[in-house]
């Protein structure tokens, strides 16, 4: 049902490193309006970051394609999936191991599963070989706790 | 990025200032490569303090220098890690790898 979710946006662009930047910094001031923290902010353009660095390298590999982005709000979570129509993953339990990589030539790191995993609450890996592959991310802004001692100074009155 | 050699310490130091992804990295390694080779300093240092973003592509550009340096008989250290560098750092273990570093006064 489309009308659970409070806000939704749509992100489609070439696999070109360059839009690295362009794709995480977008997807950040989509999810400012939940008003979450630096802390917070960082974790979700990492993540992303690493997802559409795996569009471009991995599912790609450098040819050129399209990466998507869907990116929908839901109170105080936001859900990002992040698809390519690239050349899928094989084994996707492998992939999410630490330190696995099929690209060290590249000074690829294997640790881009690792970082999604735990700077988001759940991340989703769905591929099928030849066909692509969709990651969805979703990762809870917590509500910010006001101090009850400043609220009451900033609430009494002089 | 900005580098500056220290003729007397035999002491190379790269100061990253763009943001560090897959992007970036391709030209960050290729000059750090280019000037360890030509100065063949005794220690390198990355200084981290203006980097405003890194993700994974970070922890492979310093395996790949640690390596590079290695070879060339340099000492690889890292120094001003901001939260988001320290918690991508810390995750993969390159800690035990790398030295964390305080930059001199005199320096950068």
């Amino acid at each position: 049902m489309q009308e659970q979710f409070e806000n939704e946006m749509n992100l489609e662009f070439i696999s070109k490193s360059a839009n690295e930047a362009f794709a995480r910094i977008t997807v950040a001031a989509f999810a400012s309006q939940l008003d979450p923290t630096i802390e917070e902010l960082a974790d979700i353009k990492t993540a992303v970051s690493e997802a559409v660095t795996n569009c471009i390298i991995h599912a790609y590999e450098n040819k050129v394609g399209i990466v998507k982005i869907h990116a929908k709000i839901h109170k105080s979570e936001i859900i990002i999936e992040i698809t390519d129509n690239g050349k899928g993953i094989e084994n996707i339990e492998m992939a999410k191991e630490p330190l696995y990589t099929t690209k060290p030539d590249l000074e690829r790191s294997g640790m881009g599963f690792t970082i999604m995993e735990s700077f988001m609450d759940s991340v989703k890996i769905e591929s099928i070989v030849g066909i692509g592959t969709k990651v969805t991310m979703l990762k809870k802004i917590k509500e910010q706790e006001i101090n009850q001692q400043e609220f009451k100074q900033m609430t009494s009155m002089p | 990025m900005e580098s500056k050699f220290y003729e007397e310490d035999k002491l190379l130091v790269f100061k990253i200032t763009e943001e560090i992804d897959d992007h970036s990295v391709q030209k960050i390694r290729r000059r750090a490569d280019y000037e360890i080779e030509r100065f063949m300093p005794k220690r390198v240092v990355f200084d981290f303090d203006s980097v405003t973003f890194m993700d994974s592509a970070g922890i492979g550009l310093l395996i790949g220098r640690y390596k590079f340096a290695n070879l060339l008989g340099a000492r690889l250290e890292i120094a001003n890690l901001t939260q988001n560098v320290s918690k991508i750092f810390e995750m993969s273990g390159i800690l035990r790898l790398i030295p964390v570093t305080k930059l001199e006064e005199n320096i950068a």
